[in-house]
């Protein structure tokens, strides 16, 4: 059975849709924005991703299950890490902001990278649970290099915010 | 010493950023509150991710083979072209600050510039997102200064002798040598005399919001880029590279 590209790119575009990041696993890494493309490259099978930050140890693992699911239908699909241009949270579909929500997570808000928000006093994190504005963060480093932590004034429980890259 | 001046710009680059992860991860464990703890075991995380990623490119464009784990664990300090400010002790956790904050303020600018240069792509995008990450680095030293500085007589005297003792470290970082003109000329690299403008104004402000004076008229010790280090540095890459250099084909 001869498949066409069009056909080989959607077959690896299901694969690639039910790899999970292992840091957030109720989200997948299509959700997060990390996968740039899927195309044919000199008749080869290749996924391009983006890492989320420099230094996050997900990404190696990211890579590899990305890759395990392809070459499970193309044992010669390839992955390429991308690092231009830089991930941003702002590629990080709306469905996955809602799941963030559910799971007690506030999520970041499109285009809020600014000096005001890092600091914790301009922009307003409402609580993921409560839905309050009356919040503070408690350290702008929080459990992994993604989140910061924050606490609720209303309802009193800490929550972590993922931050505007 | 690399001979193409584009390859070594990028190893001075990703020297900084792994000698200073290096550092910073020797406080995961030992963070005065749990939430710094984690601060600056995210920020090391931050630095060492970014080495990498400089690493990984400068043995692309040497094309000879040499991957991040080659250039980090099997070259001697007289290899390692990080500035001097980087390598110095952690000390206390006022001296370790000082150290962040002043380097936070030179990296931010510098990062700034690598994402809008045009000569080479891959390069522009790991400092956009370096840029971002050193953004909330400098936040953090920043506001740790003003607190230290502004809080209690105690912590103000100890962290102006940290000033006092690593502000000789800073002229380093904008003495242009002929690697620094070469990527200066091809576009690749800032001026310097710009980028230090730049960060006095950003370090001025900061310690003058936390009542600290930097001191005037001090001999600044250079070296570090041309590969003569303190002797601080040798001890880190004893540390740091004796697993890989021991047993040089282990994996994971």
């Amino acid at each position: 059975m001869n498949l066409t590209d069009h056909e080989r790119i959607d077959r690896a575009w299901r694969q690639v849709r039910g790899v999970h990041d292992p840091e957030l696993p109720f989200l997948t890494v299509e959700e997060m924005g990390m996968i740039r493309g899927v195309r044919i490259h000199e008749k080869h099978l290749l996924v391009s991703l983006t890492p989320t930050y420099s230094g996050c140890p997900a990404t190696d693992v990211i890579s590899e299950d990305v890759l395990a699911a392809v070459q499970a239908v193309e044992p010669d699909a390839q992955v390429e890490v991308v690092l231009s241009p830089a991930w941003t949270t702002d590629w990080i579909l709306d469905s996955a902001k809602e799941k963030m929500r559910t799971h007690g997570i506030a999520p970041p808000e499109k285009g809020q990278a600014d000096r005001a928000f890092l600091t914790g006093k301009g922009k307003v994190v409402p609580c993921p649970r409560c839905g309050t504005d009356n919040t503070h963060m408690v350290s702008a480093f929080g459990s992994t290099a993604c989140k910061a932590h924050f606490s609720c004034k209303e309802c009193l429980e800490p929550f972590e915010h993922f931050k505007c890259i | 010493m690399h001979a193409d001046p584009h390859i070594q710009s990028l190893l001075r680059l990703a020297d900084d950023a792994l000698i200073l992860g290096q550092r910073l991860s020797a406080w995961c464990g030992h963070g005065p509150i749990l939430e710094e703890d984690i601060a600056v075991s995210n920020i090391a995380l931050d630095l060492v991710g970014q080495a990498r990623n400089l690493y990984a490119l400068a043995g692309q464009r040497e094309g000879a083979g040499r991957d991040e784990d080659q250039w980090a664990f099997f070259r001697t300090d007289r290899e390692f072209q990080n500035h001097l400010l980087v390598e110095q002790p952690n000390g206390h956790f006022g001296d370790t600050m000082v150290r962040q904050m002043l380097y936070d303020a030179f990296h931010l600018e510098q990062m700034g510039f690598l994402a809008q240069q045009k000569v080479d792509e891959d390069l522009a995008g790991i400092a956009a997102k370096a840029f971002k990450e050193v953004q909330y680095h400098w936040e953090h030293s920043s506001q740790w200064i003003v607190r230290l500085g502004d809080g209690t007589e105690e912590s103000h005297d100890k962290v102006q002798q940290s000033l006092n003792a690593l502000w000789s470290f800073t002229g380093e970082l904008f003495m242009e040598d002929e690697v620094d003109q070469a990527g200066r000329m091809s576009g690749l690299l800032p001026e310097l005399a710009i980028l230090q403008t730049a960060w006095l104004t950003r370090v001025s402000d900061c310690l003058k919001e936390a009542h600290l004076t930097a001191p005037e008229g001090l001999w600044m010790q250079r070296g570090g880029k041309q590969g003569l280090h303190s002797e601080h540095l040798s001890y880190l890459l004893a540390e740091m590279q004796t697993l890989p250099r021991t047993y040089p084909d282990a994996v994971w």
